[in-house]
């Protein structure tokens, strides 16, 4: 995809001076405390597993959580955008928590996505949880895409991780409490989920401690800010 | 015969064994006679159980099975715990073997095979010895009319342990089920004494008239003393390590020691220091719910058997188990009840004419307070067990579905049967019919789920099941005792090289691979037991424990298992809380309130704790009975205000919460703040010294601040997760999938947000808040207290700290404060790598 600049320069100074950042492969990257990450360059706002329809998914099975997963997410989502004003979103896999769930959306919900995805680009990477996603929802889908120097996808390589960003995992750090958190050692990048029913696995779990080989940061997410931590200052936990 | 005579086989047995029948064993088998409910208190020892099943015994005996075409089940008897129906089965065998009874006993638990479960069901004993978690699966099958169609008696054990819980109300609405299925059958309750014996008159019964009454005369007065220890008290802590040497040679001259403590922490420290004195290598065992069940029961086995000297254990052994000849309780800590510090003494001694001999150590000098005031209610046989509680609506949503599971119900019918159980009389319709719309579909206002529905109403207006899989779910989630999340403790087999959390010194060996402790480890080594997560949470790789009794160092955590290994030397890092899950009693408060405030009254006190509370009068004041003391003082460059409502740990952390809030506002700059059982401490950057304390403590807090707070606090998301499980919005085990499914659930924590965002008047969180009033934020106890003190609160501006807030003092760095995840964590761990970086 074209790395033009949609933000003069000028603007994405003053844009990594007011929010956290943090470089990968070479690359800045702003972070926003919702649990999102843009790209200045590219205009790109990206945010990984949205698992919308959760609740609905489990209520098929007979356990009825509160059937406004999907809303509350979408909510944060509109917050998000309308905050970064990106010219395209990339959705980083899982967005939806099962193949049915676009189908299972209320009407006002999917209202909300075609309202968001108006007037910019809007990109699926398809997941695990969401290999299809339902013809109802507009935007383009993909199994992974470049970015100027970066691989966005939904599941971490084995292989590969010089400039990834991937999401999957749903990375929590636990310091004064459970916090989803951005992990990255500087040459790759795992995004914490943005769903509003996404559980989290401790930073320090194996599927996660192996992906980095450098010095690990949590960039943890607060109320109103995202704080850099050094992994090692995060607690064990499960 | 005269007309209180039992059957002639039954009095000749009693005599055969030289025994007599007391006039309680009678007086129930005359109620059970005349048709009536009854309730007996009695003390340990006073044959209470044979009491419980004597009228069936006799009932069966003389030809009551006669009149039971079928032969169906004609007692059926609860137990708190599944061991003490082990226990009671072995004792009743004797009579029944004994005189020859036609009389089959069987017991039915958690460990019962699923084989034998269903030909009890098929063809069920005389007599069923189980607990409420199996009552409430039993009553949730179809069968269920056919096997209890035939009741004649319902014997319930221990029922003080039983009745103040949610095991209580699901039990309550299992009897009501009972009364529907066989309206001929009587109810007899056992239980310790207890405050008020109407409570328990009215439990047994539901509606009507109160049970019977029947006391047995009280037991031989126990002998009583507090350690009077010739080493320095502390000023602080819960360890009694100071008193070790005095307990162990207590032990040295009893024949058989109980040593309880309040905590599984404090279990394993006394037990791992009794053994680094044991120089005659007497038989010390450990027992406590964390340890492996077979090596439990090896500890409870070597006890029968007496060859032990002495068990350091927790409230597992609280209960009526006779485990042999135990004749000294020692009490390590604060006893936090007068009714409780009486029925663990009631372990010693299982005979009701010698006295039960039981020495109380406090750990600290507030301790020695409690543990005197302790004596004293109890010399007086004052009781202060818990008030009836209000039914919890999780256990009644359970218990709705669980009523579909067993056959369609009227929604009219079953209100009448649930509101018929004492716990639930005051249930509004309107609050059965929300329950009952949780049930269907979750009960939203966004009425989504209809056709995922669990049960579903016909046009007829009766509710059924939808389908099998929903009943087998329940099944498999009966139950409200919902267990801490927990962790295996696994031995690693290869002990790999230990790298501990970062630090300047050892960065040079951390560039290579981070920090990464979860690396190459070797699953397969032996299982020690299992951990609550939480405490595990708080430590960092390469931390120290104690566990089953050895020093263990953290290696990491994989998926449900934390790995260990076994580490040298003797300064483990000892968790951080050790007092006790229970607050002090209400009314051992206000009688330690009572003795501080009048000096007379010392002289029955150690001399150390004399001369401490004589410091306190000199250089501030003592608090007044009806009164709050506050004191404020500069140390160092903080401010502290430290408060002494004695209102118990979790009402004070509640406190703590709500009055740092309230500080912020005015400016006081609160830093932190820091809770024990008797006074609270709180630190500022501003002087509070003239700050309107009137103001601070005004029981307004208990409304906007307490609501903003209850939006994050972490106790108030246990408290959810909890009423949560119970109600089965969360099922924690799958058909299909026996273990707890971890993975494949959804963090609670998660549901909260989301539902008191979206729908704060969901009949979950009304159940949540109802339990946090009780429960872990003790917030009813407070705002008594808030009320109680309202221009009662007496401030001392002092120039430094007070004798009597040393002990609170001392716990800043040691205690963890639940709560808040606060971005101030966040921050300080963002300002080192900052420094990090730019040194």
């Amino acid at each position: 995809m074209n790395a033009g600049a949609s933000v003069s320069a000028v603007e994405a100074e003053d844009l990594s001076e007011r929010h956290a950042s943090l470089v990968v492969a070479g690359q800045r990257l702003l972070l926003d405390p919702a649990g999102a990450l843009y790209e200045p360059r590219a205009g790109a706002l990206v945010v990984a597993d949205l698992h919308l329809e959760k609740g609905s998914s489990f209520a098929r099975r007979g356990m009825m959580l509160p059937p406004y997963d999907t809303a509350a997410t979408l909510a944060r989502l509109t917050q998000t955008v309308m905050r970064w004003r990106p010219r395209v979103v990339i959705a980083l896999g899982d967005s939806f928590h099962d193949r049915d769930a676009g189908e299972r959306l209320g009407a006002e919900d999917a209202a909300k996505i075609s309202a968001l995805q108006a007037g910019r680009e809007w990109i699926w990477i398809s997941g695990n949880h969401d290999p299809q996603i339902s013809p109802r929802v507009g935007g383009e889908r993909h199994e992974e895409m470049r970015l100027g120097g970066l691989t966005l996808r939904h599941e971490p390589s084995a292989r590969e991780s010089h400039g990834e960003i991937a999401g999957h995992l749903h990375p929590v750090a636990v310091i004064g409490g459970r916090r989803r958190a951005f992990v990255t050692d500087g040459m790759r990048l795992l995004a914490p989920a943005f769903g509003a029913y996404a559980g989290g696995l401790n930073l320090h779990h194996p599927a996660i401690a192996r992906l980095f080989s450098g010095r690990r940061i949590a960039h943890v997410l607060g109320r109103d800010a995202v704080y850099a931590v050094c992994a090692s200052k995060c607690a064990a936990g499960a | 015969m005269t007309a209180d005579a039992l059957p002639a086989r039954f009095e000749s047995w009693f005599a055969a064994r030289g025994w007599f029948v007391r006039p309680h064993q009678r007086a129930l088998v005359r109620a059970a006679q005349a048709g009536r409910d009854a309730l007996l208190i009695a003390p340990t020892g006073a044959g209470k159980t044979l009491a419980g099943f004597l009228p069936s015994l006799i009932d069966i005996a003389e030809g009551g099975r006669a009149n039971r075409p079928g032969g169906r089940l004609h007692t059926l008897y609860i137990s708190p715990l599944k061991a003490l129906a082990v226990d009671v089965h072995r004792n009743l065998e004797i009579p029944v073997s004994e005189m020859k009874l036609p009389v089959r006993i069987e017991t039915r638990t958690g460990d019962t095979s699923a084989q034998k479960r269903q030909r009890q069901r098929r063809d069920p004993p005389d007599m069923l010895l189980t607990t409420p978690e199996q009552l409430a699966l039993l009553i949730a099958s179809p069968d269920a009319p056919h096997l209890f169609g035939d009741l004649r008696r319902v014997v319930l054990d221990e029922l003080h342990a039983l009745s103040q819980s949610k095991r209580g109300d699901l039990l309550a609405l299992g009897l009501a089920r009972l009364r529907s299925l066989a309206p001929a059958h009587r109810v007899t309750g056992l239980s310790a004494t207890v405050r008020d014996p109407r409570e328990l008159r009215r439990y047994i019964v539901g509606r009507g008239e109160l049970a019977d009454l029947v006391t047995a005369p009280p037991g031989a007065p126990a002998e009583l003393s507090i350690l009077d220890t010739q080493e320095r008290l502390p000023w602080s802590g819960h360890s009694a390590r100071h008193a070790l040497a005095e307990i162990y040679a207590a032990i040295g001259r009893a024949k058989m020691t109980l040593i309880f403590v309040n905590t599984r922490a404090q279990a394993e420290f006394v037990f791992q220091e009794l053994w680094r004195i044991n120089e005659d290598a007497l038989p010390i065992a450990l027992h406590h719910g964390s340890l492996d069940a077979g090596q439990r029961r090896k500890v409870e086995a070597a006890m029968s058997d007496g060859r032990l000297r002495a068990v350091v254990c927790t409230s597992t052994l609280d209960l009526g188990i006779d485990w042999g000849d135990v004749d000294l309780v020692v009490n390590v800590g604060a006893p936090k009840g007068a009714s409780r510090l009486m029925q663990r003494i009631g372990r010693a001694n299982h005979r009701l004419d010698e006295s039960s001999r039981a020495l109380l150590v406090p750990a600290n000098r507030f301790e020695v307070l409690e543990c005197v005031a302790a004596v004293a209610a109890a010399r007086e046989g004052a009781q202060d067990t818990p008030v009836a509680r209000l039914g919890g609506l999780d256990v009644l949503c359970q218990h709705i579905l669980g009523s579909a599971c067993m056959a369609p119900f009227a929604a009219d019918d079953l209100y009448a049967e649930i509101s018929s159980a004492a716990p639930y009389a005051g249930v509004a319709r309107e609050t059965f019919d929300r329950a009952l719309a949780f049930v269907a579909t979750g009960g939203y206002a966004l009425k989504s789920y209809d056709r995922f529905a669990k049960i579903k109403r016909n046009i007829d207006g009766v509710w059924r099941i939808a389908n099998a899989r929903v009943a087998q779910a329940y099944r498999m989630n009966v139950g409200v005792i919902v267990e801490e999340t927990k962790l295996k403790v696994r031995l690693t087999r290869s002990v790999g090289k230990n790298r501990g959390p970062s630090g300047p010194q050892n960065n040079a060996s951390l560039k290579a691979r981070g920090p990464d402790y979860t690396g190459p480890l070797t699953r397969g080594g032996r299982v020690l037991g299992e951990i609550e997560e939480y405490f595990i949470e708080t430590l960092a790789p390469g931390d120290t424990f104690l566990f089953g009794g050895e020093i263990l160092a953290l290696q990491g955590i994989v998926e449900n298992e934390a790995l260990v290994r076994r580490a040298q030397g003797d300064a483990p890092k000892i968790p951080s809380y050790m007092g006790g899950k229970f607050p002090l009693s209400t009314y051992l408060a206000e009688r330690v309130r009572g003795m501080l405030a009048s000096p007379a009254s010392w002289k029955h006190l150690p001399e150390q704790v004399r001369d401490w509370l004589g410091e306190q009068r000199k250089r501030s004041v003592l608090p007044k009975r009806d009164n709050l003391l506050v004191e404020t003082f500069p140390r160092g460059n903080r401010f502290f205000t430290v408060a002494y409502p004695f209102e118990g740990r979790l009402a004070h952390q509640t406190l703590g919460m709500l009055l740092t809030r309230r500080m912020e506002r005015s400016g006081l700059k609160p830093l932190g703040f820091v809770a024990n059982d008797y006074a609270m401490a709180v630190w500022s950057l501003a002087d509070t010294a003239r700050a309107d304390m009137a103001a601070l403590f005004n029981q307004d807090m208990l409304g906007e601040d307490l609501d903003a707070w209850l939006q994050e606090s972490a106790l108030m998301k246990r408290t959810f997760r909890n009423c949560a499980i119970v109600a089965h919005l969360i099922e924690m085990r799958f058909p299909g999938k026996e273990k707890t499914g971890r993975q494949a659930t959804v963090s609670t924590d998660l549901i909260y947000d989301v539902l008191r965002r979206h729908e704060p008047e969901h009949i979950l969180l009304e159940a949540a808040y109802a339990d946090a009033a009780t429960g872990l934020l003790d917030i009813g106890r407070l705002s008594d207290m808030l009320h109680r003190v309202q221009g009662r609160i007496t401030h001392r501006a002092l120039d430094r700290i007070s004798p009597l807030a040393v002990p609170v003092m001392l716990e800043i760095g040691k205690e963890p404060i639940y709560g808040e995840a606060r971005d101030e964590a966040l921050r300080m761990a963002a300002e080192e790598l900052i420094e990090e970086a730019h040194p």
